[in-house]
């Protein structure tokens, strides 16, 4: 059994509610929200996983639920192997999970990224503010009903505004290569045509 | 007011102001077009007198939603887009990229194949170095280093137009291949590039290593201890830097760097001398790399015959057999046709640990692709080592640091 089987075996044996999720490479567990921190400890102090390699979430599109998984990666410097971690979040228009900004100071970011991309909340987190959006954005792009075109947006500077009418606008779907869909397809909707035709540079996207 | 500050230059001691003289901090913005930030990033500085109390890094002006991108193309039309991460250093983007989606498919790519990634990453990684260093050296007042990297540079160009048709987004590694093979006599032109590259190499960081204004500059200076490089999720250079031996070539191969025979540089202190030195240090590692590379270049295909549903064949095949003209169709309109299943893979890529996190339900498109940008990872410990320090410090710390906008924003 490879190290990061073996500590996850020795982890379920402590923590019962934690089960196994699937994976395609690395040793992989779900963790309920509750027991999150006291395992992500365990798994830091006692089995030397003491790098947090990436933190992200994962959107499961609207009407499922739980919605939101948050999904940590971590690596042994000592031993190196990855653990996958993955943990529901509470809530699905709100959601909400534990920050873990204090194991690790790198989750910091990291979380900053997942709240300004989900609109996930880290409880607990220092200093949750937007991290790749401007402050005052008002959407969370990486939710699935989010638009690939970006929707139109009043910029950050009230004075600018008024000043130049300048505005974000959302970019035109005409043509381009951002047709495929994710899933089962037929062919004529993964041909390179815009999907959505009601409108492009010429004709202005309808209200 | 009386701060609790390391002050590590001997004027700056001299000029602290005395006990119980409370004087105004002042806010200043550095960014997002300095020459010193590398780009577009922005830092959001405290200042009492000349030294910082307060650093926030602002980001994010180079985003373009790689991440909500990928969702809405095919595996193989995303290619392109790992250039843009970390544009120094493209042809590694590609590779890591296309292991992450080879590794969902479980699909194993031929020993050429694999030789001629190693080979491509490793000059890039020479490549990156190159102006990394060439940077760093601007950035303490060393123009000359930048002149000879960029010469230098400009071969290894050479070297990536004629493998790849591109000189700088080169899109050259396939999902189960390379875009094409080697051209005749490319390897023998990378190993002559080698041979007369490792003394021009001595002469660049002849110029820095023992270079006094340099060592001013650089030695005890943005000291991240290990502890921190590991709790900031630092990888790279700049980890090995403070002494911690992780190199994912080596404890977690890929791509068959198993069977190649390098050193791991790291550092002792885990300033920004020690930054340096370990850049120089990994740039004579690529270069034993590849000479093995190519001394023992496999034969055989360049791309995984097996890939049927993954891999668009061989031009002249689409053009002549009716077979291959289907198959081809099928991969450009529906794309590689990939299991569900979840899958992280990081690479080593010059900045670092490059990361793809892919979330697959099946088709030809990721449900969810995240990328580990290393650069990302690598600034966000800024907050911790700038303060503290003069702002002349902060331009010597960004640039032993090596960061790339690009890949920090996605």
């Amino acid at each position: 059994m490879s190290a990061p089987a073996a500590a996850l075996t020795a982890l379920r044996e402590k923590f019962p509610r934690v089960t196994e999720r699937a994976s395609a490479d690395h040793p992989a567990a779900d963790v309920p929200a509750e027991e999150l921190l006291a395992v992500l400890r365990c798994l830091r102090d006692e089995h030397g996983y003491d790098l947090l390699a990436d933190l992200t979430a994962v959107d499961w599109a609207e009407g499922a639920s739980p919605r939101f998984t948050v999904i940590y990666h971590l690596l042994s410097t000592a031993t190196p192997g990855y653990l996958r971690l993955a943990t529901a979040c509470a809530g699905d228009t709100e959601p909400a999970a534990p920050s873990v900004t204090g194991l690790w100071p790198a989750a910091n970011w990291h979380e900053r990224e997942a709240y300004d991309m989900f609109g996930i909340r880290f409880t607990g987190h220092p200093d949750l503010r937007r991290i790749l959006m401007w402050d005052g954005y008002p959407h969370h792009p990486l939710r699935k009903e989010f638009p690939l075109a970006g929707v139109e947006t009043p910029l950050p500077d009230p004075e600018i505004v008024a000043e130049t009418g300048a505005k974000a606008i959302a970019a035109p779907m005409a043509g381009g290569p951002f047709v495929a869909s994710p899933g089962e397809m037929k062919m004529t909707e993964a041909e390179p045509r815009a999907k959505d035709e009601s409108w492009n540079e010429a004709k202005d996207k309808p209200e | 007011m009386a701060t609790e500050m390391n002050i590590p230059d001997s004027a700056a001691r001299g000029a602290q102001v005395p006990a119980g003289f409370d004087s105004e901090r002042m806010s200043l913005s550095m960014g997002p077009s300095h020459p010193s930030t590398h780009g577009v990033l922005r830092l959001q500085m405290e200042l009492d007198g000349e030294v910082l109390t307060k650093c926030d890094p602002v980001i994010g002006y180079l985003h373009r939603g790689d991440e909500k991108i990928a969702e809405n193309m095919t595996y193989n039309q995303f290619v392109p887009y790992t250039d843009r991460l970390d544009y120094l250093a493209p042809l590694a983007n590609n590779m890591a990229y296309a292991i992450a989606v080879e590794r969902l498919a479980k699909l194993e790519v031929p020993a050429r194949c694999q030789a001629i990634r190693v080979i491509t990453a490793e000059l890039a990684r020479i490549s990156a170095h190159l102006l990394g260093l060439g940077a760093f050296g601007i950035d303490t007042g060393a123009w000359t280093v930048f002149m000879y990297a960029f010469t230098e540079r400009e071969k290894l160009y050479t070297l990536f137009e004629e493998l790849t048709g591109a000189r700088f987004t080169t899109s050259y590694a396939r999902i189960g291949g390379v875009a094409r093979d080697v051209p005749e006599g490319w390897t023998q032109r990378v190993d002559k590039f080698c041979d007369q590259f490792l003394p021009i190499l001595e002469e660049i960081l002849a110029l820095l290593s023992r270079n006094k204004i340099f060592m001013d500059r650089t030695v005890g200076v943005g000291v991240i201890s290990r502890e921190d490089a590991i709790a900031y999720g630092l990888t790279g250079p700049n980890l090995r830097g403070s002494g911690v031996p992780l190199d994912l070539r080596k404890d977690r191969p890929y791509s068959g760097y198993e069977q190649y025979d390098f050193d791991v540089p790291v550092g002792t202190t885990g300033d920004s001398y020690d930054r340096y030195l370990v850049r120089g240090e990994e740039m004579r590692q690529s270069v034993r790399i590849i000479k093995q590379a190519v001394a023992n270049f496999p034969t055989g295909l360049w791309y995984a015959p097996d890939a049927k549903r993954i891999f668009a064949p061989p031009k002249d095949k689409v053009l002549t057999s009716m077979e291959e003209l289907i198959q081809n169709f099928m991969i450009v309109t529906e794309g590689p046709q990939l299991p569900p299943g979840e899958v992280y893979f990081e690479a080593e890529n010059p900045k670092g640990a490059l990361g793809f996190y892919i979330v697959s339900k099946g088709g030809g498109v990721p449900y969810r692709l995240r990328i580990r940008a290393p650069s990302f990872c690598n600034l966000s410990i800024l907050p911790k080592v700038c303060v503290g320090n003069l702002v002349s410090d902060v331009v010597s710390i960004l640039g032993s640091l090596d960061f790339v906008m690009g890949e920090c924003d996605r």
